[in-house]
């Protein structure tokens, strides 16, 4: 048995194939195809939540995507637990866990239901009022049980084991909505051959016809008619249907994103399945037809369980075979709920009476529901409910006034009239009109290449939906190169109207400020919230927004925004338009971070950048750090080091014998043309006309602002041919910065850029030894100093294999860098290490090649300057060639502020305690004892040890650093202060001669 | 001496499959390549010295007609731009040696290495993280494109109507390896 409120021969599901499931630990059985909603209703289970502010018990409103109150833990295993579900889209499955929340100790009886009975300090704007003082107890106290007790649901908190997928898509239609008209425009383009998606969030097409059981397409019944219509549209090659997908968020350009929801439905998915699928789409046109959403009447405590929308009733009996009721009241402003009476009547159930608030239902209704012996109060009002867990009774009162009277019931339907569903409309930055007549908003100025047809678009009648949506198929599909085909003939009929209705509160809602008469039952947001939040001075509708949270978070006021905007108008006393609607955010239904994140996570979160030779410093122990995205070989420690212990055996070693050094990862540019040279003297600070072939440079770029960008070797390979080397973090925007300029300032120069720093794997072999430990691998180069000095570059060959051999040096020892094609890189450095490791040499990391640049004073582009550093302030002032006109960020060196006096220069420090190391950032002062706030003179830069010269070394950035030089200076700790002299920032080997040893 | 001291190549991607029944992911052979830029004056000499006609189309690509040059491919890939891949490892640089023209040659053989997906799936596997359109209308075979997959920029070429070959920088490699793989998951709808 499938629950007791199942009405044999309704619905469409098969009462054979039943479905296990549980609800708050009890099991229950639904069938194959239910919601989570509709299994419940079945089994008599209404209380299905508690709602976010009061805790107030709730049912669902909805049956589908518009849901505001049954939201859902859903459980398929402790990794895989989703919060926030709306049960009336999340089918059962054989074996699911489904959790009520915002709810404890449980649903029945729970204690954050005191709210409620507090309600009256928890109006809306409760909290920017009340949490006020003492100041600090906000941060301690009032925050984290605002937190703890706000939000819905629990998140997972294991590592979800299901995987995601993601697909980029173009087409020429993309047809949103899988209704009547979604399904009616998707024919009439996909028969002219172009391409068609289309996509709806059920699981089912159809739409309405799910349940406007009345309607026949071309004579076949609707909904019969839509699942052929799609199978027939699945099997075209030039067509894509997609159900359970939701078209959440629509951006620039037709760029649209589904959420494809692949395995929430099947019992046992396999791990081949991902559980949902992006799918990202690139449409030429796109046509909307998101349809309608039923609105609820707004009157004292319309949340019990048992009150839902009509369409919802609607649907749950007729495609889902349930009864929400056997004693059943309606509320109505319109006609469109008479039928779901009718329905519900012939269905078995008694419907006590149809209360509705107008003076004249539409043309033949109060005689077909006499027929059917139905009592209907016209111009009459439900002003209140009573049930504890759900509803037991409904209070009708007439208009006009006079006495009212309570009608048992155990449900009530509802219907204020439809919203059209403009959510998509509104995200693509299109404007909605107010239709004065219908009083509505409807699409207005389009911003994209989009076109709206049907309920979405106001159009009510059936046959005139349906004729615009075959219409708009064919236009699309015409702008978009479709072949001449014959439009669908469709002739639909049997549809109800569904126009007219009413927006804001009803009779019932009162001008009482103690009645809850819910607007946004998400939010908790009644009617006297929202006059609330004009009367404290909340003028526009986005500021009563925000005061009272209508319409916000995951809900988007898919049920709310029009009331709450007519009762925010009423108070204002002023027309809706003029008060205006607020902006539809994306999603239009939350999206899983697994979707978002997709294929990113784990090791594909961000590439991980190797050097050819990262496999040997792996087998070589090396320790590993991140820059960038480069895994670079930090240090090298033995057996029995620390970190410490192996950068001093490194540093030491690299002084007395050698050190082999990874560099494949500095960027590496190829700047070849005629102007090359031309365009280097544009970028570079310094001269590059008169550097000769096999030479190399020095040379500081600078942004037009005047502050150093980047540095590097540059070697000159030919007279047209530069080998540039940047930063390794810079090698990316290097490229671009002088691409940049190549482009909009110096189009004339003929010269290119290509990036070769991958096209390189670099050797550092940096030591007394250098030399001596290459020369025998080396061919074709004369590795004398006389023929190779300090900065020369040389192509030959090296093991064989072809060579741009450097003799360059960032430790201030005689060293190469020996370029070999990356494909070569591991075999090379094998083949140096099987030199260098008899001789006493060492492999080192970057530590050890920070420490041994600091103990020479080389900079660091990006820790010794800061984006505000001069090559003045730098100490670099050589490096810029004096008769050049022009590079860039010469004018920036002549700014009044750049040339001022006091700027904070680049010094060294010496601690008076050689053994005590600065910490890099701290800051420095001329006066310990001054009070606080101290006056700051700089901070610290760069600060090691240095196992060279037995004493730490650091460098910082002082104000009037240089003319400081032999003065004491503070650095302030928290534990204590260290005394430090400003001296040069050469710490070692200060007449430079060891590069040419 | 050199013979003794020949250094062995060691190839990025070496020995890696991924994949499924409807998709190959491997790794392609090495090749030699070329950045090739030229002002106008250089597209016809260095399509005479490479013996493949640079395309002057965006996002087409030419083959070499001549038996030797059956193996080489020119990639438009910007109005001055081409990649030219010759998977038979010619060397480029000294080909385009003798033309006349403003141009700019520079070797990145090593630079880039390429995956090769085929099968059914290849177009549906590579849409994944790629947002080109990539069906045939729009990208058929010998198009190709400078593009994304996943996070890290690649050159697409489509060689067969089911097989694409995926340029990338080598150390982007393993991560378009792996994103591919991971893609490949995902059966074929």
């Amino acid at each position: 048995m499938s629950g007791a409120n199942r009405i044999a021969g309704a619905g469409r599901l098969t009462p054979a194939r039943t479905v296990r499931f549980t609800f708050d630990g009890d099991i229950y059985t639904g069938l194959e195809g239910d919601t989570l909603a509709s299994a419940l209703i079945a089994n008599g289970v209404h209380l299905m939540g508690r709602s976010f502010k009061y805790h107030r018990p709730r049912g669902v409103l909805g049956a589908g995507a518009e849901e505001p109150n049954a939201l859902m833990g859903i459980e398929r295993d402790k990794a895989r637990r989703q919060p926030n579900v709306r049960a009336t889209v999340q089918e059962v499955f054989e074996g699911m866990k489904a959790v009520s929340q915002n709810r404890w100790p449980s649903l029945g009886f729970d204690v954050g239901a005191v709210n409620d009975l507090f309600s009256p300090f928890f109006a809306a704007g409760f909290y920017y009022k009340t949490f006020m003082w003492p100041k600090a107890a906000w941060q301690k106290l009032y925050e984290p049980v605002i937190r703890s007790a706000a939000g819905l649901g629990v998140s997972p908190d294991e590592a979800d084991t299901d995987h995601y997928a993601s697909r980029y898509v173009h087409c020429d239609v993309l047809v949103i909505g899988g209704g009547v008209s979604g399904l009616s425009a998707a024919l009439a383009a996909a028969r002219t051959g172009v391409s068609v998606i289309i996509c709806d969030e059920q699981a089912h097409p159809g739409g309405a016809l799910a349940y406007e059981t009345g309607v026949a397409v071309n004579g076949e019944p609707g909904f019969d008619w839509a699942v052929e219509t799609a199978c027939a549209l699945a099997a075209m090659d030039n067509v894509r249907v997609l159900t359970r997908t939701t078209a959440f968020g629509y951006y620039a350009q037709n760029f649209v994103g589904l959420a494809e929801r692949v395995t929430d439905h099947l019992a046992d998915p396999g791990p081949e399945l991902p559980r949902e699928r992006l799918w990202q789409v690139r449409a030429k046109k796109v046509i909307l037809a998101t349809g309608a959403i039923e609105r609820h009447m707004v009157f004292a405590n319309n949340d019990r369980p048992g009150i839902m929308l009509s369409s919802a009733a609607r649907k749950y009996l007729n495609h889902y075979g349930v009864a929400v009721g056997t004693k059943i009241g309606i509320y109505t402003a319109n006609d469109s709920a008479y039928e779901t009476a009718f329905d519900l009547k012939r269905a078995g159930a008694s419907v006590e009476a149809i209360v509705d608030c107008r003076d004249n239902p539409g043309e033949g209704l109060l005689s077909k529901a006499a027929d059917l012996g139905i009592e209907v109060l016209t111009d009459h009002s439900v002003i209140n409910t009573s049930g504890a867990r759900r509803i037991s009774a409904m209070t009708v009162k007439r208009n006009r006034g006079g006495g009212s009277r309570s009608v048992a019931v155990d449900a009530l339907i509802m219907s204020a009239g439809w919203t059209p569903s403009v959510h998509m409309f509104s995200q693509s930055r299109g404007k909605v009109a107010w239709d004065a007549e219908t009083e509505r908003f409807l699409p207005g100025e389009y911003a994209q290449d989009c076109t709206s047809v049907g309920a979405c678009n106001g159009t009510d009648e059936l046959q005139a939906s349906i004729d615009e949506a075959v219409a708009a198929g064919s236009e699309a599909a015409k702008a978009t190169g479709g072949k001449r085909a014959a439009k669908p003939k469709l002739k639909g009929t049997g549809a109800g109207n569904w126009s007219g209705g009413m927006a804001g509160s009803t009779a019932g809602a009162g001008p009482d400020t103690t009645v809850k008469a819910f607007v946004d039952f998400q939010n908790d947001v009644t009617a006297k919230d929202i006059r609330l939040a004009v009367r404290e001075g909340m003028h526009s509708i986005e500021h009563v927004k925000r005061f009272t949270t209508n319409g916000m978070a995951s809900d988007q006021g898919k049920t709310s925004n029009i009331h709450g905007l007519a009762i925010a108008a009423e108070a204002l006393g002023r027309d809706m338009p003029e008060v205006g609607l607020t902006t539809f955010r994306p999603p239009y239904t939350p999206v899983t971070f697994g979707s978002i994140v997709n294929h990113g996570r784990g090791k594909l979160f961000d590439p991980a950048r190797k050097t050819p030779m990262h496999g040997w410093e792996e087998d070589h122990g090396a320790v590993f750090e991140d820059v960038g995205q480069w895994k670079r070989a930090w240090f090298y420690p033995r057996a029995g080091e620390d970190m410490h212990a192996a950068v001093n055996r490194e540093c030491r070693t690299v002084r007395e014998v050698a050190g082999l050094f990874d560099a494949s990862t500095l960027g590496k540019i190829e700047v070849v043309g005629p102007d090359a040279a031309k365009f280097l003297d544009l970028m570079y600070t310094n001269g590059w006309q008169k550097l000769k072939p096999g030479r190399c440079k020095y040379g500081i770029m600078l942004r037009e602002d005047g502050f150093i960008y980047d540095d590097g070797v540059v070697a000159r390979i030919a007279e047209d041919r530069f080998h540039v080397t940047t930063t390794t973090g810079g090698a990316p925007r290097v490229l671009h910065h002088m691409e940049d300029y190549l482009q909009t300032e110096f189009p004339e120069l003929d010269v290119w850029l290509t990036s070769t720093s991958e096209q390189w794997a670099v050797v550092a072999v940096q030591g007394p030894k250098a030399r001596e430990i290459i020369a025998p691998l080396v061919e074709d180069i004369d590795l004398s100093n006389e023929a190779m000095p300090h900065m020369s570059a040389r192509e030959g060959r090296i093991c064989g294999v072809p060579t741009r051999l450097f003799r360059v040096s960032f430790t201030g020892e005689a060293g190469f860098e020996v370029n070999v094609p990356a494909d070569y890189g591991r075999a090379v450095w094998e083949a140096i290490w099987a030199r260098a490791e008899p001789l006493g040499a060492c492999a080192y990391g970057t530590e050890t090649m920070h420490v041994l640049r600091a103990e020479k004073g080389f900079i660091i582009v990006g820790q010794d300057t800061d984006g505000t550093v001069t090559p003045q302030d730098a100490g670099l002032s050589w490096a810029i060639a004096k008769a050049k006109p022009d590079f860039v960020g010469i004018r920036g060196l002549m700014r009044p502020d750049l040339v001022a006096e006091g700027r904070k220069q680049l010094v060294g420090l010496k601690t008076k305690n050689p053994k005590t190391v600065l910490e890099e950032g701290a800051q420095i002062v001329a006066d310990p004892n001054q009070p606080v706030p101290m006056k700051m003179l700089g901070h610290v830069t760069s600060s090691y040890w240095s196992e060279n010269c037995g004493h730490s070394i650091a460098m910082a950035l002082i104000a009037d650093g240089r003319a400081k030089t032999g003065e004491t200076l503070y650095v302030p700790m928290p534990d204590r202060t260290i005394e430090v002299e400003v001296t040069g920032t050469v710490f070692f080997d200060e007449k430079g001669e060891r590069v040419n040893g | 001496m050199a013979e003794a001291l020949a250094a062995r190549p060691q190839y990025p991607l070496e020995g890696l499959v991924a994949g499924s029944a409807q998709v190959q992911i491997t790794p392609a052979a090495p090749a030699s390549r070329l950045a090739l830029r030229a002002r106008p004056d250089a597209v016809a000499p260095l399509s005479k010295a490479l013996a493949v006609k640079l395309p002057q189309k965006p996002k087409t690509s030419a083959r070499g007609t001549a038996a030797k040059t059956k193996s080489r491919q020119a990639l438009w890939l910007g109005p001055d731009e081409w990649l030219v891949i010759d998977t038979d490892g010619a060397d480029l640089m000294a080909a385009c040696q003798p033309a006349t023209g403003t141009f700019s040659a520079v070797d990145v053989s090593n630079r880039n290495t390429a995956i090769i997906v085929s099968g059914a799936a290849a177009e549906a596997v590579i849409s994944s993280g790629c947002p080109q359109d990539l069906s045939l209308k729009a990208f058929p075979v010998g198009a190709c494109a400078r593009t994304l997959l996943g996070k890290t920029e690649i050159v697409l070429l489509r060689e067969e109507e089911d097989v694409f070959r995926v340029e990338c920088w080598r150390s982007f490699s393993a991560y378009a390896f792996a994103f591919l793989a991971e893609a490949a998951r995902d059966p074929m709808v």
